[in-house]
C-alpha cells in the first residue's frame, strides 16, 4: 500500500501536472458578535493558505482542534464563502459559482465525514440514503439509480447489496456505516474526496481495512483525497504529501517520507515525537510536549502563531515579524525562521 | 483473600436484560492488580470494558440481571457490602473513575474548584475549606493553574478540563483510580500531556490504575500489565514487557498487526468479520469464528492457560 503511494506521486508530478484545486491566499474569518449586535471581532479560522492539488493526487492535511482545517474543508467544499482568497476547482472560481453551478461543483466534492453515525439519517434505509443524491442530481429512471447503487456498493465491498439495502444505520456496525458514507460521497462520481478524520470513530481492527478500502477506490478511479487527520502513524498508508496546519496556517508542506524522515518546524517535530508506537518502553519515559496551548484565533500572537510555545524561537524575530515560507529542500516548504 | 494484591476479582459477571435478551457484558472475569501497578484493559467497542469498569466500582443501572462474584479490595471482600458501605468505604474512597467523556461531564454551573472538592466533603466528610485545599493540591498534581479553580467548565479547553475530572478522582487519595478512554477526544498533544501527568501521579502519589481504551498504541505509555477483552471475557493478560513484542492469544496478536505505526514500514493488517452479540454468543470459543488457527477443539470453551506470568484462554497453549 505504501508503494502504491509513492507510485502514484511521482506519477502525479510526472503527468501533466493538471491542477484539480487551487487555493491562493485564503482567508476565512468569522465574526464575532457581542449580544448579537456589536462587532467584537474575528475568528480568523484559515489565515493564508495557498496549496495546489494535482489530478489523483493525495493529500494529508494534519492538526489539531482549532487549527482551522474544518474551516479549510467546509470552505473547499463550498459550504463557506471565503472572506479573501480564491479556491479554484479545474480552473473556475468557486466565488463565481451560484445556484445550480454551485450544487453541481458540490457533487463533483465528496465528503466522508469523521462519525459515520452521525452522518447517516437514522430514518432512512441504506437505499434511500444512497437513492437520495441522485434523486436530486436528477436521476429519474429508478432502475438506473438502483444499478448505480449496487454498482458502489460492490465497490464498497458490501456484499451482498441487496442484504444491506433495506437495512438502517443502527443495524450496521461501525466500519459498515463508513463505508455507506463513503458509498455516498462516490455515487455521483466526484473527482475530490474530502476525508475528514474517515476512521478516526472506528475500532483500530477495522481502521486499516478502512483505509485500504479508501486507497484502492483512490488508485481506480484516479481520485484526488484530502486526508484531514490527527493520526500521523496513518498518514504513511494514505497519503503522498503532508500539510500541516497550525492556528489558521500552513506551516509545513511535504512528501510524506521526507516529512516523517526529516521533520523541519518545531512543531511537527512535537506531533511526531507525540505520537506513540506500541512499545513497552514508552511507559519508562515522559514525552517532552511543548507548553501552553494553540492560541486564540482571535488575537493570534504576533509575528510566528507558534512562538510562544517554541523552544527554537529567535527573539527580536519570530515574535515581531511572519515567517514566509522557505524551501531548505526540494518540495519541502516550512514557514519557519530557522530556515531563513 | 491474600492481602498483598490492591485488587482481586473472581469470576465477575455483569448481565443486563433487554427486551432482546440478556446481554453478558461481563461473563466470568478473573482479575488482578498490585499496588503501584497500571493494567491497560484492551479491546474494541463491544467487549464489555466499560460494563467491567462499572461492575468492579457498582455503578449499576436499573436493568441489572445478574451482578455477582468476588471483588477483593485490599483484602476485602467489596461485593459483600451493602450499598452504604460502599458509599462510605469504597467508590471513590478507596477506587474512583474518570469515565468516557469525563470532560463533557462536569457541571457547566458549577466552578471547577468546587467540583473538584465536592468528592472530598461528600465521601471523607471534611469541611469546604479543607477540601478546597486538596482540590489545590491535585491541580497542582494534574498540572492545572490554581487561578483556575475559580472559573466554569466552559472557559477551560479540553484537555484541562479532562485533567479537572482527573483531579476529581485524585481528591479523596484513592488506592486505585479507573479511566475509561481518558484521551480518546483529545488532541495529540494533549493526549501526550495527560499520559504525562498519568505517569507523574503513578510515580509521586503511587496511585494505581486500571486503563480501559481501545487506543493501543497510547496505552503503552502507561501499562506495566496488559489484559485483553473479547466478548464480554478476558482473553489473555501479560506484562507489557512481554505482551506487545509477542502477544499470543490470535486475537491480540492480529489486533497488534492491525495498528498502524509510525516508525516501522509494517503493512499493517486487518481482522474482517465482527465480534459476536453479547446477547447471542458462541459457543466454545468467542473468537473461532474469526481465528485463522481455530480447530475441532475450539467448539468448546477453552480453558484459562497459565504460561509463567502470563495467562492466555485459547486451546492452542493448552
Amino acid at each position: 500500500m505504501v508503494a502504491q503511494m509513492e507510485q502514484i506521486s511521482v506519477s502525479a508530478m510526472k503527468m501533466s501536472q493538471r491542477v484539480l484545486l487551487a487555493v491562493h491566499d485564503l482567508h476565512v474569518w468569522y465574526e464575532l458578535r457581542r449580544f448579537g449586535f456589536g462587532h467584537a471581532g474575528y475568528v480568523k479560522a484559515v489565515d493564508g493558505v495557498s496549496f495546489e492539488l494535482v489530478a489523483g493526487e493525495t493529500v494529508a492535511v494534519v492538526g489539531e482542534s482549532g487549527c482551522g482545517k474544518s474551516s479549510l474543508m467546509k470552505t473547499i467544499l463550498g459550504l463557506n464563502i471565503p472572506t479573501s482568497g480564491e479556491v479554484i476547482f479545474n480552473g473556475v472560481n468557486l466565488s463565481e459559482l451560484k445556484g445550480l453551478a454551485l450544487r453541481g461543483y458540490r457533487f463533483q466534492v465528496g465528503y466522508v465525514q469523521q462519525d459515520p453515525y452521525g452522518a447517516l439519517p437514522p430514518f432512512m434505509s441504506v437505499q434511500q440514503i444512497l437513492e437520495e443524491p441522485l434523486i436530486i442530481s436528477g436521476v429519474k429512471d429508478k432502475d438506473e439509480r438502483l444499478v448505480r447503487i449496487r454498482k458502489v456498493m460492490d465497490e464498497v465491498k458490501l456484499h451482498p447489496a441487496d442484504d444491506f439495502l433495506p437495512k438502517f444505520p443502527h443495524m450496521l456496525s461501525g466500519g459498515q456505516q463508513q463505508r455507506i458514507v463513503i458509498a455516498r460521497a462516490m455515487i455521483r462520481g466526484p473527482k475530490l474526496i474530502v476525508a475528514d478524520e474517515p476512521v478516526s470513530m472506528l475500532d483500530a481492527s477495522v481502521r486499516v481495512e478502512i483505509l485500504k478500502l479508501l486507497s484502492n477506490l483512490q488508485a481506480e478511479h484516479h481520485l484526488s483525497v484530502i486526508y484531514i487527520t490527527h493520526d500521523l502513524s496513518t498518514v504513511k498508508y494514505f497519503s503522498a504529501r503532508i500539510f500541516v496546519m497550525y492556528a489558521g496556517n500552513l506551516i509545513e508542506k511535504a512528501a510524506t517520507r521526507d516529512l516523517l524522515k526529516n521533520p523541519l518546524h518545531p512543531y511537527t517535530m512535537a506531533l511526531l515525537a507525540a505520537t506513540s508506537d506500541p512499545d513497552a518502553h514508552n511507559a519508562e519515559a515522559f514525552k517532552d510536549v511543548p507548553p501552553g496551548e494553540p492560541p486564540s484565533l482571535v488575537k493570534p500572537p504576533a509575528g510566528c502563531r507558534f512562538h510562544p510555545r517554541c523552544a527554537k524561537a529567535i527573539a527580536g524575530l519570530c515574535d515581531v515579524k511572519a515567517p514566509p515560507d522557505f524551501e531548505p529542500e526540494p518540495e519541502h516548504f516550512v514557514s519557519c525562521w530557522l530556515y531563513q | 483473600m491474600s492481602v498483598d494484591k490492591l485488587l482481586q476479582v473472581n469470576n465477575l459477571v455483569l448481565h443486563f436484560s433487554t427486551t432482546n435478551g440478556a446481554v453478558q457484558a461481563v461473563d466470568g472475569v478473573d482479575f488482578q492488580l498490585d499496588y503501584h501497578r497500571a493494567v491497560v484493559v484492551l479491546g474494541e467497542s463491544g467487549c464489555g470494558k466499560t460494563s467491567f469498569s462499572k461492575a468492579i466500582l457498582r455503578l449499576l443501572p436499573r436493568n441489572v440481571k445478574r451482578y455477582d462474584g468476588h471483588v477483593y479490595l485490599q483484602g476485602n471482600d467489596v461485593m459483600q457490602y451493602d450499598e452504604e458501605e460502599y458509599r462510605k468505604n469504597v467508590r471513590w474512597v478507596a477506587m474512583s473513575l474518570v469515565p468516557q467523556a469525563a470532560m463533557n461531564a462536569l457541571n457547566p454551573v458549577l466552578k471547577v474548584g468546587e467540583q473538584v472538592a465536592e468528592p472530598a466533603m461528600i465521601h471523607l466528610g471534611v469541611s469546604k475549606a479543607e477540601a478546597m485545599q486538596q482540590a489545590r493540591r491535585m491541580f497542582q498534581h494534574v498540572g492545572v493553574p490554581e487561578d483556575f479553580l475559580n472559573r466554569y467548565p466552559f472557559e477551560l479547553s479540553g484537555g484541562m478540563r479532562q485533567r479537572v475530572a482527573l483531579a476529581m478522582a485524585l481528591v479523596t487519595s484513592p488506592s486505585l483510580i479507573v479511566l475509561d478512554e481518558p484521551t480518546s477526544a483529545l488532541d495529540l498533544l494533549t493526549q501526550a500531556n495527560i499520559m504525562n501527568v498519568l505517569k507523574r501521579i503513578k510515580q509521586e502519589l503511587g496511585t494505581s490504575f486500571i486503563l480501559i481504551t481501545h487506543d493501543i498504541a497510547t496505552s503503552s505509555e502507561l501499562a506495566d500489565e496488559v489484559a485483553i477483552m473479547y466478548a464480554g471475557q478476558i482473553v489473555e493478560v501479560a506484562h507489557a514487557k512481554d505482551f506487545f513484542p509477542a502477544p499470543l492469544h490470535p486475537y491480540s496478536q492480529m489486533l497488534m498487526a492491525s495498528v498502524p505505526r509510525l516508525r516501522s514500514e509494517s503493512d499493517p493488517m486487518f481482522i474482517t468479520g465482527q465480534p459476536p452479540s453479547l446477547i447471542d454468543l458462541p459457543k466454545g470459543c468467542r473468537f473461532a469464528a474469526r481465528c485463522p488457527f481455530r480447530f475441532e477443539k475450539c467448539s468448546e470453551e477453552p480453558p484459562v492457560v497459565q504460561k509463567g506470568d502470563r495467562k492466555v484462554k485459547c486451546w492452542l497453549h493448552v
